[in-house]
């Protein structure tokens, strides 16, 4: 599974970011391999439409899951209709490393629009 | 004062209509708050970057300044510009003219052009090409309060909110750093962009209202786009006297709308001396009336925080 | 000849200059009065126009032909608002981030957007009982831009070369401001002699020099601390074409909805006189 966590920071035991679209890094994580890979946000320099650039992002990375604090009405919009979940973070998510362990263990709340 | 949740809790103050004195209010509100958090940890945003004011009446020193780099317009390369004229129709925002010096080439209006890039798709010769523009500067000031964000947007820029949104950021990681007790965000005029870039993840806004026709046709228009997002509000009547007919319409609509009246100010010229010493009116003149209601429109305004559980009020000390 | 009343900071009588200039011109010249604060607009409390017309303040949207799109996305890559999304199955739509450009309409390799309108606003005109031609645009609440209405309100009119159109412009000093001020002769800055006041006006001047605007300055609200503004306009070398004292009863019948000359008539005289100085000034302008 391809899934996508919000961070602060760009390594794996860094913080995830709360905020979606305006998150400073999207780190993509390969659940099978365990490879995992930090982009610069599409969304978090833009005027308008962060949340939007941000799921088109998970979108073309062929994502499965995304995972961060909350999502906005656009971004929740565009990663439904791709048929991508969400999940938000817990407080015990404190790294992008334990919040992909927690999703693994299917612990993590499914965001509800 | 202390927060009662991870996040520090946000107070936006409002007012729809400009001039209402929502920045002498916040300022004062902000030199009230300094006296419970004695640690220097209030984080202040003034979010009228269009006209930015707060930091002229808080005693503030300035840490630093960074550019803001904005949306991208478009520009054309005269040396490539054939003069073929296919970017003019597509242009619905009428940016694009004849060059002033060469009439042969075109050129494109950087205050008019909304950036949009259909010119750039349009042009056989690729002879358009989109810069990125400096829109202005944001900085961080320290104060007795704490910390003000706050920035300058240049004149005649696109206020979309972006340098309003970007100094929020800021000033959130700011309040994490050092678990900042309160955010005070002083708002912009106005229901657009920049509004509601201020409005992102508010708990409460404060309204600050002002007697007669036009305040109350602008509380409303406020108050629906507060209702709309889904903050709950209180407000506050300022310059209450000058109008009192104007003053019970406006507790009429509270009472109708369920809003919770926090106090009226008295016009009181204290207000205006204390803007032009470049201070706030509680601390130069603790005793006047507009200084007297404002404190006990804090006061009824941290009862209304503590009831949404957003913060929770120290025990009185020995004072 | 159009002149824009604008302010920087808000709350310092455009509105009150504005509408009392659209009076006292009235009986005059075909006076054309436009409230471009579509956010806030408050003309109409004053100058009590009898609503003509009404039409909708628009942005023209895409909407895609499921039938002829093949989601190649080349409308997502040329959209530099983030108002389209591509998933594999569909072209997503975001209204109120489109800037309604037509960019990805003409883009379209399969021609398979058209544009549908999508109401930001409305746009009000009619007629008050001085004969005023009155118009303003309402922002919808909750809608964010302000600009796509007041650019509709300039044009939303024939007017002839010789009547008057006065611009009731936005507070700020951003786009919206700008947009109000484009077509503008002159603009009277509506200011009060305050630190706040100063700072904001100092950030409209700025606009007015790339506009290439001459302006005139009222002082509002005066009560003897004006010598800081007058030096500092004096150094810039802007006129001060009036200044008003403070007065409770002017503030009060504001209040309720009255305008400046209806309150003290003295002042129906004194606003003609700065329509002369105006076309004065242009006139000196146009010679150099």
């Amino acid at each position: 599974m391809i899934i996508i966590v919000s961070a602060k920071t760009a390594e794996y035991e860094g913080a995830p970011d709360e905020r979606f679209g305006r998150a400073a890094l999207l780190t993509r994580v390969d659940t099978n391999s365990g490879e995992w890979q930090t982009f610069p946000n599409p969304g978090v320099n833009q005027s308008g439409g962060a949340g939007v650039a941000a799921a088109q992002f998970a979108i073309d990375q062929k994502a499965d899951a995304v995972i961060s604090g909350d999502f906005g009405p656009h971004a929740s919009r565009a990663l439904n209709a791709a048929h991508i979940e969400m999940y938000i973070l817990t407080s015990t998510s404190d790294s992008v490393k334990k919040a992909v362990e927690l999703f693994n263990q299917g612990m993590l709340p499914v965001f509800q629009s | 004062m202390l927060k009662t949740t991870a996040k520090t809790p946000q107070l936006v103050v409002l007012s729809g209509k400009g001039g209402t004195g929502k920045t002498s209010i916040s300022a004062a509100l902000i030199h009230l708050s300094e006296s419970l958090s004695q640690e220097r940890r209030l984080t202040v945003v003034d979010a009228d970057v269009d006209a930015a004011n707060l930091n002229l009446i808080l005693q503030t020193e300035q840490l630093a300044t960074y550019e803001f780099w904005g949306a991208s317009i478009a520009e054309i390369n005269t040396e490539k510009c054939t003069g073929c004229g296919d970017c003019v129709p597509i242009c619905r925002y009428d940016a694009i003219f004849p060059d002033s010096q060469n009439k042969a080439v075109y050129w494109v209006d950087p205050i008019a052009c909304d950036g949009c890039a259909a010119c750039v798709y349009a042009c056989p010769h690729a002879a358009i090409t989109m810069i990125q523009q400096l829109e202005g500067h944001w900085l961080h000031s320290r104060g007795d309060f704490g910390m003000l964000f706050h920035a300058e947007l240049l004149p005649g820029r696109e206020n979309s909110g972006k340098l309003v949104s970007l100094i929020k950021i800021k000033a959130q990681k700011w309040a994490e750093v050092v678990d900042s007790p309160l955010m005070i965000i002083d708002g912009p005029p106005g229901i657009g962009c920049p509004v509601i870039a201020a409005c992102v993840g508010v708990d409460m806004a404060l309204i600050v209202a002002e007697p007669g026709l036009a305040g109350l046709h602008d509380l409303k228009r406020i108050y629906e786009t507060l209702k709309h997002f889904k903050i709950p509000s209180v407000l506050c009547i300022n310059k209450a006297d000058l109008y009192p007919q104007g003053s019970l319409e406006i507790q009429e609509f509270a009472r109708q709308e369920n809003i919770k009246v926090m106090g009226e100010i008295p016009f009181d010229t204290h207000v205006q001396t204390a803007v032009r010493m470049g201070t706030q009116v509680t601390r130069e003149f603790p005793d006047a009336p507009a200084s007297q209601i404002i404190r006990k429109i804090w006061q009824a305004t941290q009862e209304q925080m503590v009831h949404l559980g957003l913060i929770a009020l120290k025990e009185k000390g020995s004072s | 000849m159009q002149i824009a009343i604008a302010s920087g900071k808000g709350g310092t009588g455009k509105t009150t200059i504005a509408t009392s200039l659209a009076k006292s011109l009235a009986g005059l010249h075909q006076v054309h009065y436009l409230d471009c604060d579509v956010e806030a607009p408050n003309g109409h409390l004053f100058l009590k126009p009898e609503i003509q017309t009404q039409k909708d303040a628009i942005v023209r949207i895409p909407q895609i032909d499921v039938g002829l799109c093949t989601t190649c996305g080349r409308c997502v890559e040329v959209c530099q608002f983030h108002a389209l999304a591509q998933t594999p199955e569909e072209i997503l739509v975001f209204p109120e981030l489109c800037h309604g450009c037509g960019s990805c309409t003409w883009n379209c390799p399969e021609n398979a957007i058209t544009e549908i309108e999508n109401p930001i606003g409305v746009i009000e005109s009619g007629i008050t009982p001085e004969g005023i031609h009155f118009s303003h645009g309402v922002l919808k609440i909750s809608e964010p831009m302000p600009t796509p209405i007041i650019h509709q309100l300039r044009k939303n009119e024939k007017r002839s070369d010789r009547s008057v159109v006065i611009l009731d412009a936005p507070p700020g000093a951003s786009c919206s401001v700008v947009e109000t001020l484009r077509a503008a002769d002159f603009a009277i800055l509506v200011t009060e002699a305050t630190p706040f006041g100063k700072h904001d006006l100092l950030q409209i001047f700025g606009i007015l020099k790339d506009l290439k605007i001459p302006a005139g300055v009222i002082i509002n609200r005066t009560d003897g601390h004006e010598s800081e503004m007058e030096q500092l306009l004096k150094e810039k070398q802007i006129p001060i074409l009036m200044q008003i004292p403070f007065d409770v009863s002017i503030a009060a019948g504001i209040a309720s909805g009255r305008t400046l000359i209806d309150i003290k008539p003295e002042y129906l005289e004194r606003f003609r006189t700065i329509f002369c100085q105006i076309e004065s000034l242009l006139a000196a302008e146009e010679a150099c």
